[in-house]
């Protein structure tokens, strides 16, 4: 049949077609029955894989931040708590118009405009639909002025949450320290579980110290969220179960700290730049510390602007500076009292033996004049009244005679150079020198000269106001010595069970005829009876002070020069201080005092130790500053 | 019993009257209760998919209507009319598909819409009816199986509409258009070994149309080969989609109780990917009703194919019956992850589009196809 001659073959075709059809029909069976198959492994074989992963698609968890620990004084005044903030946050996927939003919240004051692009590049660099925060605590003001506007920023929430806030502000905050936002290095230090959610951190004071006791642990609670990660409430018609483990709070602490004390101290030392230590010599609790000028903790716990960090931080007060941790002095005549102590323990002097006092020292073969405060001499002076009057030339001529290696091996066992072991960080050392130490620091030997200052708190020594307090405590206990600590006891958060802490004891110092406590605690009453240096400042206190004055000087003035406090800068001028502890017979309170550039331990720091005395003893918190002339 | 015998035969009476009125207005009884089944349970489901939005879902309605309303209009048209007007109506159809390469509106990224008035429709599912009647239109009269010279030509009449759509670019619906045409090939009895050369042709053409693909067409089909190589990008639709379907079980969570499409981690639960919903909710048993459905369709629908008197009516027929099929083929497999995703939706049930109203339509030229066999006969 040829190929090209082809005509219509109806019922052969509809045959073909028939066929075609069939097939197709059974073609089409044949491949739905491959996708049944392709649902069946899906559905029942692979079932339990497909179910774990739709779980875990829509169930999220949620951090929920613990609540930090309080912090109570000794009186129970709770000193550090957490009260709720208003915030103002921005929701990026709401925003349309993130950096015009922006600028026009710095146009009403409500950011910093030199903040916006640093919270610009924060909302970029998180999650669509995770709320930033703007800042952190809004005034009434902020808060009206955003209400009326709301409207204009669709997106832009205050939320409510809880912040720390420390109820006396600078009042203590040296000792508390402050919690602020977690840095990245933090980040690295941290357990991230337990910090889920947490916005903040304990960076200096107690609140780094005992961060571990005061942050606690978050909980989880597992939410359900859609695809594009938002909380909903439920899941088509049937409740969904979702587990929930909630929080631990922080444990409470309490602290030896008497915040009335405290507020004294900072009052007495107001205008000024200084530091004030309070210890119980009986068990070493911390009752004020204060450094002057002091900063509001609240500010960094809310936000802190650059500008006012910047401006806090360039502040030639330096309010940022721990005087009492970190600053270290010439301990001037306050070392008075533990040289003469030095010089009976070694046997190098007799307490009754007595030295004319003409005005000046000068050692063997040197025309050198070490010059007494008062230019005319104290006359002939024993041990005691060397003390009481604060006489130079006699604690020269002592220094000499037990030279420098037993001054350095009895003051360290009186913790100078060493720190005290205070239970907050950031403490420093001191310097007590040595013939060693100064080799190596100057390559140089030790000259006589070096000793003879020293034996009035001058030269390279140099100690911390709580290094003194210290001592003042130790000298006070009679050589019992407990080490500072500002926290006396925790609260567990879960069981509301009160640990208090034994006072940690050191090696108490001993001396081998410990009747030479009873010299020189009598030297220093007699610093505050009449004809003492700081005889005004202890005018009729109904209990006996044993203290010692001290002026150390900043400034060196030459062989023939006379200071004179009027024409040299006030930066220049003399440290004051005073270390003092009552009642002398039964002491519970031991006070180092220092007043950068006050001039005069007597005048500018023996009656802010009065004011603490009288707080602390008899319960005057309001007692009225004594004016005293100035003697050394 | 007199009673009884009463309501029996008043019961017949209806029943003959309701069929009547089918036949007069030249529609299947059978097929058009398959097709009422599937959209009832498609607009059953919707209702959840849709996140009962109910303007999403009386917008559905109404389409439904408009879809309705082409069936039975096309139904009436004569037989002999439709295959006289199938050039006129390809013809129309190529004019528009350039009209919107010239100046069509972007949608989704693709050019696919042209507006027309008050009209904004996709020409490109004018194709769907004209390139199956073009090709039924040329195989009329001529002897078959088709020679050589008619193949090339029916390949050239698919060839031009499928080319214009896959550069819109819409491969989804290219790929329905081609194949409702090749069927038309396949039913005219193309001779096998010619078919096998082709298919081989075909394979051999896969890097070719690689290199002419779009970036977006070549990730759909890498992630269709691994979804879990980017399970947050391209991957995403077909992994979230078997996570559905595969935590469904047997009997589904419940009818909008699907976690997956509750909460939006399906992507377009209401429109292509549907059928994961089903999947979600309604368990297997859902999945494996409604494709039971659609085989009643296709073989009621291919029956008659097999019961038209001329070639025109059953390529035609045959090639709706089975295009219906691809339909329904490629969307489930996407959607259960045996084929790479492309923009296909599950018939008379996805949301949207205008397939709905095109599909009902082609089931509209069946019927007059078939349902005036009877009356020229007589």
């Amino acid at each position: 049949m040829p190929r090209s001659v082809r005509i219509k073959d109806h019922w052969g075709e509809q045959r073909l077609f028939i066929g075609r059809t069939l097939f197709a029909a059974i073609a089409a069976v044949v491949l739905l029955a491959v996708v049944g198959g392709r649902l069946f492994w899906l559905q029942v074989v692979r079932h339990d894989y497909f179910v774990d992963l739709s779980q875990g698609n829509r169930v999220r968890l949620e951090a929920l931040p613990p609540d930090r620990g309080l912090i109570y004084d000794r009186n129970g005044t709770v000193i550090a708590e957490n009260t709720p903030a208003f915030q103002l946050e921005l929701t990026p996927e709401q925003v349309a118009d993130v950096p015009g939003t922006l600028r026009r919240l710095a146009d009403l004051g409500l950011i910093e405009a030199d903040q916006v692009p640093a919270l610009g590049r924060l909302i970029r660099a998180g999650r669509k639909f995770e709320a930033v925060p703007l800042r952190l605590s809004l005034s009434d003001t902020d808060i009206a002025t955003f209400a009326v506007r709301q409207f204009e920023f669709p997106g832009v929430e205050i939320q409510t949450r809880l912040a720390r806030w420390y109820p006396f502000g600078p009042a203590g905050a040296h000792a508390l320290g402050y919690v602020a936002a977690i840095s990245e290095e933090d980040l690295a230090q941290i357990n991230a579980d337990e910090y889920a959610g947490s916005s903040v951190i304990g960076k200096i004071g107690l609140e780094s110290t005992y961060e571990q006791q005061l942050h606690g642990a978050a909980g989880f609670r597992q939410v359900l969220v859609n695809a594009q990660g938002r909380h909903v409430d439920r899941l088509g018609t049937v409740p969904v179960k979702l587990s929930t483990r909630p929080s631990r709070a922080g444990n409470d602490l309490f602290l030896g700290l008497d915040m009335r004390v405290q507020r004294v101290a900072e009052e007495a030392l107001a205008g000024r730049r200084g530091a004030v230590i309070a210890i119980d010599p009986t068990n070493g609790d911390v009752i004020a510390l204060a450094s002057v000028p002091s900063f509001d903790p609240n500010k960094f716990t809310r936000g802190i602007s650059n500008h006012e960090y910047v401006a806090l931080r360039d502040d030639l007060d330096r309010p940022l500076f721990n005087r009492a941790l970190r600053g270290t002095y010439p301990p001037g005549s306050t070392v008075k009292p533990l040289m003469a102590l030095a010089g009976l323990e070694y046997g190098a002097i007799d307490p009754k033996a007595t030295r004319f006092c003409h005005g000046y020292f000068m050692l063997p073969g040197s025309s050198r004049h070490y010059r007494d405060w008062k230019k005319e001499g104290h006359g002939t002076v024993d041990m005691r009244r060397a003390i009481a009057v604060s006489c130079d030339v006699y604690f020269y001529g002592l220094a000499e005679l037990l030279g420098i290696e037993r001054v350095h091996e009895a003051m360290t066992g009186l913790g100078f150079g060493k720190p005290t072991g205070i239970d907050i960080t950031g403490e420093r050392a001191g310097l007590m020198p040595s013939e060693e130490w100064k080799r190596q620091t100057y390559k140089q030997a030790w000259f006589p000269g070096d000793t003879v200052i020293i034996g009035i708190g001058q030269g390279y020594m140099l100690a911390t106001p709580l290094q003194l307090a210290h001592a003042a405590a130790v000298v006070a206990g009679r050589g019992r010595s407990f080490r500072p600590r500002l926290v006396t006891g925790v609260r567990d958060a879960t069981t509301r069970v009160v640990k208090t802490f034994a006072p940690v004891a050191d090696p108490p110092v001993e001396l081998k005829d410990p009747s030479n406590w009873d010299v020189i605690i009598e030297g220093m009453e007699m610093v505050t009876e009449a004809g003492g240096t700081a005889a005004a400042a202890a005018r009729g206190a109904s209990y006996k002070i044993a203290g010692k004055t001290g002026t150390a000087q900043v400034f060196g003035i030459g062989q023939n020069e006379k200071y004179n406090a009027s024409t040299i800068s006030e930066r220049l001028r003399d440290h004051a201080l005073f270390i003092a502890f009552a009642p002398a017979d039964a002491p519970k309170l031991a006070v180092a005092v220092l007043v950068e550039n006050g001039g005069h331990g007597s005048s500018a720091a023996a009656p802010i130790a009065r004011r603490l005395f009288d707080a602390y003893l008899l319960g005057k918190y309001d007692a009225p500053p004594v004016a005293v002339p100035a003697v050394e | 019993m007199l009673y009884e015998d009463g309501e029996a035969s008043t019961a017949r009476r209806t029943l003959s009257a309701s069929a009547r009125l089918l036949r007069r207005l030249h529609l299947d009884g059978p097929l058009l209760a398959a097709l009422a089944a599937v959209v009832g349970y498609g607009l059953f489901v919707l209702w959840s998919a849709g996140g009962e939005n109910l303007a999403m879902w009386i917008n559905q309605l109404e389409r439904l209507a408009l879809a309705v309303a082409a069936l039975v209009l096309l139904a009436q048209v004569p037989p002999a009319w439709l295959r006289r007007l199938s050039p006129v109506l390809y013809g129309i159809g190529i004019l528009l598909l350039i009209a919107v390469m010239v100046h069509g509106d972007v949608g989704k990224g693709a050019q696919r819409w042209l507006v027309i008035g008050p009209l904004r429709f996709q020409p490109s599912e004018l194709m769907k009816l004209g390139v199956p009647m073009m090709c039924g239109w040329y195989l009329y009269d001529r002897p078959l199986p088709p020679s050589l010279r008619d193949v090339l030509v029916v390949l050239v009449i698919i060839a031009v509409p499928s080319f214009i759509i896959a550069k819109q670019p819409d491969l989804g619906t290219a790929l329905l258009i081609a194949s409702a045409g090749l069927l038309v090939v396949f039913l005219a009895g193309l001779s096998i070994i010619v078919l096998l050369a082709g298919l081989a042709a075909l394979g051999a053409a896969v890097p070719v149309a690689w290199h002419f693909m779009h970036d977006y067409q070549r990730q759909r089909v890498l992630m269709f080969l691994d979804p879990s190589q980017d399970p947050l990008g391209a991957g995403y639709h077909s992994i979230q989609s078997q996570i559905a379907i595969g935590s469904g079980g047997v009997f589904g969570k419940g009818w909008m109780n699907g976690s997956q499409a509750q909460l939006e981690f399906l992507p377009e639960r209401s429109t292509d990917f549907i059928f994961a919903v089903i999947g979600e909710e309604l368990g297997l048993l859902g999945q494996m009703f409604l494709i039971g459905l659609y085989l009643a369709v296709i073989g009621r629908a291919l029956y008659m194919a097999s019961e038209a008197q001329d070639t025109y009516a059953r390529l035609v027929c045959g090639s709706f019956a089975l295009t219906f099929f691809v339909y329904v083929f490629v969307n489930t497999g996407m959607v259960s992850g045996i084929l790479p995703v492309v923009g296909v939706p599950l018939p008379l049930v996805s949301y949207g589009g205008t397939a709905m109203v095109t599909l009902l339509a082609s089931f509209g030229v069946l019927m007059s196809l078939n349902r005036h066999r009877k009356l020229v006969g007589s």
